[in-house]
């Protein structure tokens, strides 16, 4: 233990706190730029600078270790004058067009010049003029705003182990880009969208469609369908002012209908089906002895990241197409018929939590309906501002319920917004078309929370079922590692991109943290206690698709629709070479 | 500078070569890139990435590393390099006045190379050599007390 003083008052922590956290035990709130509570400690910005006694210089509280009799002032005129013109050079070389950025009113950046009563720039403006990146429809890069706190390039590489964005170059020429000063299209990355809740600023945001949506919307010859993600119904209260995991399922419905969509269906419809089709497709290659550990493949982020850096291990993935792209393809076909509508004028909208949920809508093979299956997803940001746009107010709605038939779902679909959430409903309905009988417990404890790598081993008939969870891509790797070896001695396997699952996904409100992530987890979890039905096959809509439809789980329809293969990529961009002898090979 | 390129280009092998040298070791990062600029004259992408998959670390990062070290050059560089003091004491003694001089003689502004790809002129951290300044390097000499009209003499020994 330690018993620092801080601005005159004393308060004992354990050895190693840095000055941050100790000030924070006294309740001061040091302020902080490039510190950020989930990743590694950077030290770069020198916005957090105190006093210690018996030290020249300044030094940073987010790094600086406590000893034991420290005396630490945070807010003396030397410490102030030091923050502001700290400020005021990263202000100089910042963008000033406040009203017209992404991140207005939750920049860091913003609110610390508003903290520190920031009226006067003494040094010359000027910008960089360094190119944006609108290479992919996922995610845009304005690097001229970064103010190159590398916070966006430890998530890349110490959380998500995809390593696209580093710092190049050095000094005041520094540029975090991908390798080469490419684009995001050319580089191995999984358009997760992790880097824009790292980011302070709007230096890295989501591609904004709602531009074409409200166009749609306005088409009185568009039928214009929305489906809601499971993680959207804990999380788009935040957009409007709640706090975070509340379950807003029933006003976002209202919110939704009142924007003007004709139909509000829910992508935990298609949820419930994805457990029945992957559910059968792992009983099949248990049966057949078909390619095991079976990993799940509702997570595009997870997916492209597959395809880039395991291109081997593609045959491990489901065939199972992701509840978004499931619901895009029946909207166009079952509902458009059962309806009388013809495809061609249903606009298809997802909203998702997620940034990789637009690449994989524009993916070519996605249009199994003869249409664009998903025409715009939309992330739990985007709807947000457009709700805000449009003056509806949260606590003015009413609960209203999703529209049939692609509206009813259970609890098991609910909790597919978490970690653990798809192997936990997969194992409920696994257990029940096994063995025929009923599960003595609803509840997998195993594989909830927000421990990096979860595992279980389930009892279903004679077999032993081992199951592993793995959400946020670093995890993920250490399971794919250990599969490469030849060392994964599962039969199952969950992978989510982001962490804490898709309540974590890079499209989610800003912000996103570790504590915030496990808060809407918990609201899933609620959710799901709450409804009615809590396994997938016991939803009445999912057994009316089959009666009416679809036929039989991985049947001819299924296939068609539902199912979908994955495309090797490459790991590297593309260079070019060098002209070799025939020796050198 | 297409022809520079190509000549000076490494081939995956020769890469293969070095790595082994420094048994695949991340750690040894600064020394490979050494010498494959050392073999190569530059680090090309081609070679950029056949090191950080040689390594098995993100190329991002070997990208970082290349661009982080005025030394090393990402692109390719003339046959002789020519860098300019731009420090205090040859910047006070009329280091401008040299590298227009430069620029004239070579044709190429401050950066460049020559199209026949003989030429590099860049500008360098203190050579260490202020008493004579201003001063330049080409390649491994070191030429002091210029004026702007010895440059030309200067460089027709290169010519």
């Amino acid at each position: 233990m330690a018993m620092v003083t801080i601005d005159g008052r004393k308060v004992e922590v354990d050895a190693g706190t840095t000055i941050l956290n100790a000030a924070k035990k006294l309740g001061i709130d040091i302020p902080t730029l490039c510190h950020h509570p989930d990743l590694a400690v950077q030290a770069v910005c020198r916005i957090c600078v105190v006093e210690i006694e018996g030290q020249k210089l300044l030094q940073p509280a987010c790094a600086f270790p406590v000893q034991d009799g420290m005396v630490v002032y945070t807010n003396t005129p030397r410490v102030r004058q030091a923050r502001k013109v700290n400020l005021e050079l990263l202000l100089a070389r910042h963008p000033q067009d406040c009203l017209q950025c992404v991140r207005n009113r939750s920049c860091e950046l913003q609110a610390l010049a508003e903290r520190f009563g920031m009226r006067e720039i003494r040094f010359e403006h000027k910008l960089r003029g360094l190119p944006e990146d609108h290479s992919t429809p996922a995610i845009v890069r304005e690097p001229d705003k970064c103010i190159l706190c590398r916070r966006c390039v430890s998530m890349c590489h110490d959380v998500q182990a995809a390593g696209v964005l580093f710092p190049s170059r050095r000094g005041a020429d520094t540029v975090v880009t991908p390798v080469f000063g490419r684009g995001l299209d050319e580089v191995a990355c999984a358009l997760c969208g992790q880097c824009i809740h790292a980011c302070p600023v709007g230096a890295i945001s989501e591609r904004d469609d709602t531009e074409r949506v409200w166009q749609a919307l306005a088409d009185p010859n568009k039928h214009v369908v929305v489906q809601t993600a499971p993680a959207t119904r804990v999380s788009i209260g935040e957009e409007m002012g709640l706090p975070p995991g509340q379950i807003i399922t029933g006003k976002l419905v209202a919110a939704l209908r009142r924007l003007g969509f004709d139909k509000v269906m829910d992508t935990d419809f298609t949820a419930d089906l994805t457990i029945i089709e992957e559910g059968n497709e792992f009983l099949k290659r248990l049966k057949e002895g078909g390619v095991l550990p079976m990993i799940t493949s509702c997570s595009p982020g997870w997916i492209k990241f597959g395809e880039h850096f395991y291109p081997d291990l593609l045959k491990h993935i489901s065939t199972c197409k992701s509840p978004q792209q499931m619901f895009g393809a029946l909207v166009k076909t079952y509902y458009a018929r059962k309806a009388g509508i013809d495809p061609k004028d249903i606009f298809s909208v997802s909203l998702m939590p997620c940034t990789a949920k637009k690449y994989e809508a524009d993916r070519p093979e996605m249009c199994d309906s003869g249409y664009k299956d998903v025409d715009v997803v939309l992330t739990s940001r985007e709807l947000g501002r457009m709700l805000r746009e449009a003056g509806i107010r949260f606590e003015d709605l009413p609960e209203e319920e999703h529209d049939d038939p692609m509206g009813i779902s259970t609890g098991a679909a609910a909790i597919f917004g978490a970690t653990g959430g798809v192997m936990e409903a997969a194992l409920r309905t696994v257990y029940e078309v096994a063995t025929g009988s009923e599960l003595p417990k609803i509840d997998f404890e195993e594989v909830r929370g927000l421990k990096g790598i979860k595992e279980a081993q389930v009892k279903v008939g004679d077999l032993d079922v081992r199951v592993a969870v793995a959400h946020g891509l670093g995890n993920a790797k250490k399971i794919l590692d250990l599969l490469r070896e030849g060392k994964a001695n599962y039969h199952f396997i969950e992978i989510m991109c982001c962490p804490g699952g898709c309540v974590g996904g890079g499209g989610q409100p800003i912000p996103t943290t570790m504590e915030i992530r496990g808060i809407r987890g918990n609201a899933l979890y609620e959710a799901d206690r709450g409804l009615p039905y809590r396994k997938s096959h016991e939803n009445p809509a999912i057994k009316q698709i089959y009666a009416e439809f679809l036929g039989e789980p991985l049947g001819e329809v299924s296939h068609h629709l539902l199912h979908t293969h994955y495309t090797p990529r490459q790991k590297y961009p593309s260079v070019a070479k060098a002209v070799c002898g025939e020796a050198a090979g | 500078m297409e022809t520079a390129a190509k000549s000076a280009s490494i081939c995956p092998a020769k890469v293969s070569e070095i790595l082994a040298k420094y048994s695949r070791r991340p750690d040894a990062l600064v020394s490979i890139l050494h010498d494959v600029q050392k073999e190569a004259g530059y680090l090309s992408e081609e070679a950029i990435t056949e090191i950080a998959s040689g390594l098995d670390i993100p190329v991002s990062k070997v990208y970082g590393v290349a661009t982080f070290y005025t030394l090393f050059s990402t692109k390719p560089k003339g046959q002789y390099v020519i860098r300019v003091c731009e420090n205090a004491p040859c910047h006070v003694l009329g280091a401008k006045a040299i590298v227009e001089a430069l620029e004239k003689e070579l044709g190429i502004p401050m950066g460049g190379t020559t199209s026949d790809g003989k030429f590099t002129l860049e500008y360098t951290s203190c050579l260490g050599v202020c008493g004579v300044a201003p001063a330049i390097m080409i390649n491994e000499a070191v030429y002091g007390n210029l004026t702007p009209e010895r440059v030309p003499l200067i460089l027709k020994e290169y010519k």
